[in-house]
């Protein structure tokens, strides 16, 4: 009983509230980091080195005035924030943080679950994610949020099958579409799939970058398009909503690519017995620092970057990055052939 | 197979990439440009109708307004044509020092340049990186004449006030500080694939084409006509300036950044040579105490950062005030190009060619 | 037992959705209950054990082909739905005697079918490996394979049609 419905329910409420906690955060980092980047301090007042931002802009947000737009579709126009928001929670049910842990003489796996087609689970729940957005521009009753909408849903769906067609290569490397699987695989062959799978690792960060709709792939919600974007018509806590679902994609993309590429929760050189100190550093404190390590870089590629033109922008998809990925699983294929 | 209807959109006045007032109509065939309407007039503020009104002396606070991220250069360019009027004489020291200013000016609005047009293409930490370089400039400023926006920094015949001591070596370690910094803006943009992509083949205009738009200054020069004021009628001190002017080739939004890019490095090197020879002697020459020039007209042009500023001014030698007092301005003749320019490209691409124009409202509308 | 009590709840849940896809005026919440039902099913694949099947159910059914349905839905619709013209009864006697003559071919087949199940002529095929996902691909790549390559063509050739479809100029 304690095993099957109390250890869950805690795990759950435990990522639950460590997500939201952070995505909250993460608005904060973003804007440090960039403001560094940009030779200046960023928040500074609420709370000391303004640690307190993320409060003063979730009570600003919460206590805004509600504005639907007299003539907009009032059920999904409340939905699509939620239909955007929940795909990218979900996704930390199979995310592994950690190997089974002994607490207080339990066995206790540090992840919520593990189904054996895990991968294959967060792709899928990805392409759910897509409603929000075009539900959002649709809702709005409004032509250029709508064409906005359609355009950031394209470029959704384009790179999530260059995203996809690549993971292909990673699990055909791991044997298992689990993820606790794929992490153990790196473990058993000695390698993270970084170093196994370069191109892999590139393909799925610019994928990562394009799915989560953020610089240098931005420009479906750039103020310099002519609106604001699909979210044009949306204010006070649905924004705010919107805004978190971006931020939790992030996590969720950082989270991901940490487990397939950099060995999840493995230290560095897991298997050399002269670097065995690293697992003083618990696993989970490991798979935190890699994934902060790419939400750092996609801030850090936001400050720099210009930003592609919407035709650009698929044509990099279509032409460069699909193909790329087939080609990256055939020469995999054939490489695992030869050396089986 | 299927029928397109046009689609009129509207971009503008308030828009956070239009640079100011302006209101560009597009009709789009899908995602194409098909043509463009640009409705100006926003901003305007009857500059040329108040002058009228003023005494000679009393317009150059007017003409500060008007290219306002310039200013000092519409000051330089409206004296020089009143003491061209005048058959003034101004001492060589004046001379120099205006060079200075103008080139000082130049650098302070590309770095404008620089920063709005990055950041409409996406790339914002340039902007900040140019405002704190343009600071310094108009902290520079600021130490001269009291006011880091809008001058008032010349007078008929010279300058107002001699420059404070120090000024020149500031001027010279603020030339060593922008050298380093030139070459951080190139190191983001100039190579990067994603602005190369943006940049290249963009609004591509030849060299007669431009010069039948009458377009002037770093958008000719981009197309590969070698057309500088400062070189062809010098003015101020620039015929004692040894300096080069950039010519691009393709005449493309890429080609008139490195124009504008180099122009930032040429600046930097005849502000050297001024600061480093600049001579003693008065600050203004032998001016009347009421300034009345002769019945007659003139036009005059020199070179702002934008283009060619030009004034022509008539006087009917009896009144204190001009009778006529036109501007020529290089963005209000640059902003006819843009409904050339946009025709066939997507509308991302009227952003980044808005910012490769670079105008300023102030100066379209006066 | 808790399994029949699951089975039943999500085939309620199915049938109630379907119904109101077909039933719902406006037609982009129509699409929407459709989504909701493919979920459902997939939650009945889970059920039976067949979750890659169910996955692939959410990522290619929810996840592709309903937003292309969206956005169809979407761009056509641009303007509100106009109000029935006409009587939405007025097809009801052809519509209740086609689905009379279904029901009654279903329930012949279904009983008559029961009567006499064929016996089973041929085993199954080994199958070397365990777990779903494992099974499905070493069907798909050993015994079906040939239906696998034609289905592939078939998309193949369904894209570059609508591809061709779509061009302006070629």
């Amino acid at each position: 009983m304690v095993d099957t419905v109390v250890i869950p329910l805690l795990k759950i409420l435990i990522v639950l509230n460590a997500t939201l906690v952070a995505v909250t955060y993460m608005v904060l980092l973003e804007r440090k980091v960039i403001a560094w980047a940009q030779s200046r301090l960023g928040p500074m007042r609420v709370g000391p080195y303004g640690i307190l931002q993320p409060v003063a802009d979730a009570v600003k947000l919460m206590i805004k005035e509600d504005i639907t737009p007299v003539r907009a579709d009032r059920w999904v126009f409340t939905a699509a924030p939620i239909m955007s928001m929940v795909p990218a929670l979900i996704v930390f049910a199979v995310i592994p943080f950690g190997p089974t842990v002994t607490i207080f003489g339990h066995p206790v796996p540090l992840y919520i679950t593990d189904i054996n087609v895990g991968l294959l689970y967060i792709v899928s729940v990805a392409s759910v994610g897509v409603y929000g957005i075009i539900l959002a521009g649709w809702s709005s009753n409004s032509k250029y949020p709508l064409l906005a909408s359609l355009r950031a849903s394209a470029q959704l769906i384009s790179y999530e099958i260059a995203v996809t067609m690549t993971l292909v290569s990673v699990i055909l490397m791991a044997g298992s579409l689990s993820m606790v699987g794929i992490v153990n695989a790196q473990y058993n062959q000695h390698v993270w799939y970084v170093f196994a799978q370069p191109v892999a690792f590139v393909i799925v960060l610019i994928g990562g970058l394009a799915e989560t709709n953020r610089a240098p792939f931005d420009l479906p919600e750039a103020e310099q398009e002519l609106t604001g974007g699909f979210h044009t018509e949306y204010s006070g806590m649905r924004f705010a909503l919107f805004f978190l679902a971006e931020y939790a994609n992030m996590i969720v993309v950082s989270s991901v690519v940490t487990t397939l590429f950099l060995g999840g929760w493995l230290p560095p050189f897991p298997n050399l017995s002269v670097f065995h100190f690293l697992y003083y550093i618990p696993s989970w404190i490991w798979f935190f620092i890699k994934s902060f390590l790419f939400l750092y870089l996609f801030i850090w590629i936001r400050a720099t970057l210009p930003r592609y033109r919407y035709d650009q922008l698929m044509r990099l998809g279509w032409k460069v990055l699909i193909p790329l990925g087939i080609a990256n699983l055939i020469v995999t294929g054939i490489v695992k052939v030869l050396m089986s | 197979m299927f029928d397109t209807n046009e689609l009129v959109l509207n971009m503008g006045p308030q828009h956070p990439s239009t640079h100011g007032v302006l209101r560009v109509v597009l009709r789009l065939d899908g995602e194409k440009v098909v043509d463009c309407d640009v409705v100006i007039g926003y901003l305007h503020r009857g500059i040329e109708k108040l002058s009228e009104n003023r005494n000679w002396t009393q317009i150059i606070l007017l003409t500060d307004r008007m290219d306002y991220v310039a200013a000092a250069t519409n000051n330089v360019g409206y004296c020089e044509t009143v003491e061209k009027l005048m058959q003034l004489e101004v001492p060589r020291r004046a001379r120099y020092v205006r060079t200075i200013l103008c080139e000082l000016q130049r650098i302070a609005s590309h770095c404008l340049w620089v920063g709005t047009h990055a950041m409409d293409i996406g790339a914002m930490t340039v902007f900040l990186y140019a405002f704190r370089e343009r600071e310094l400039i108009l902290d520079l400023f600021e130490e001269f004449c009291g006011a880091r926006l809008t001058y008032n920094s010349m007078r008929i015949g010279g300058l107002p006030q001699d420059l404070p001591s120090g000024w020149d070596k500031k001027v010279l370690q603020f030339c060593d500080i922008m050298d380093t910094k030139v070459g951080e803006y190139e190191e983001l943009l100039t190579h990067n694939r994603i602005w190369l992509e943006r940049t290249k083949g963009i609004g591509v205009i030849s060299g007669p084409e431009a010069v039948g738009l009458g377009l002037c200054g770093p958008a000719l020069r981009g197309s590969g006509v070698p057309r500088d004021v400062r070189k062809d009628e010098p003015y101020a001190a620039y015929d004692e300036m040894q300096f080069d002017v950039p010519i691009g080739t393709a005449g493309d939004t890429y080609d008139r950044y490195l124009v504008r890019m180099e122009e930032f490095r040429q600046s930097l090197r005849i502000i050297r040579q001024a600061t480093e020879g600049l001579p003693e002697g008065p600050i203004v020459g032998k001016v009347p105490r009421l300034i009345k020039p002769a019945a007659g007209e003139t036009y005059h042009a020199i070179e702002s950062p934008k283009g060619e500023l030009g004034y022509f001014i008539v006087s009917d030698g009896k009144s204190t005030n001009p009778y006529r007092f036109r501007v020529r301005p290089p963005s209000f003749c640059n902003l006819q190009g843009l409904r050339r320019l946009v025709r066939g490209h997507l509308v991302a691409d009227v952003v980044a060619l808005i910012g490769s124009i670079d105008i300023v409202l102030g100066e379209v509308d006066r | 037992m808790a399994e029949a009590i699951a089975f039943y709840t999500l085939a309620a849940f199915i049938l109630g959705f379907a119904v109101l896809v077909i039933t719902t005026k406006n037609t982009v919440h129509s699409v929407l209950f459709l989504v909701v039902n493919f979920l459902f099913v997939a939650a009945l694949y889970v059920l039976l054990g067949a979750q890659f099947l169910a996955v692939i159910q959410v990522l290619v059914y929810a996840g592709g082909i309903v937003v292309l349905y969206l956005f169809v839905v979407m761009l056509v619709n641009l303007k509100r739905p106009p109000e029935a013209h006409q009587d939405p009864h007025r097809m009801t006697k052809i519509g209740a005697s086609l689905a009379a003559a279904i029901l009654l071919e279903v329930a012949v087949i279904a009983f008559s079918g029961y009567v006499s199940a064929p016996a089973a002529t041929v085993a199954p095929p080994p199958v070397p490996v365990t777990g779903n996902t494992e099974q499905v691909g070493w069907l798909l790549y050993t015994n079906y394979l040939i239906p696998f390559e034609i289905a592939s063509m078939l998309l193949l050739v369904a894209m570059i049609g609508a591809i061709i479809l779509a061009k302006r100029e070629l």
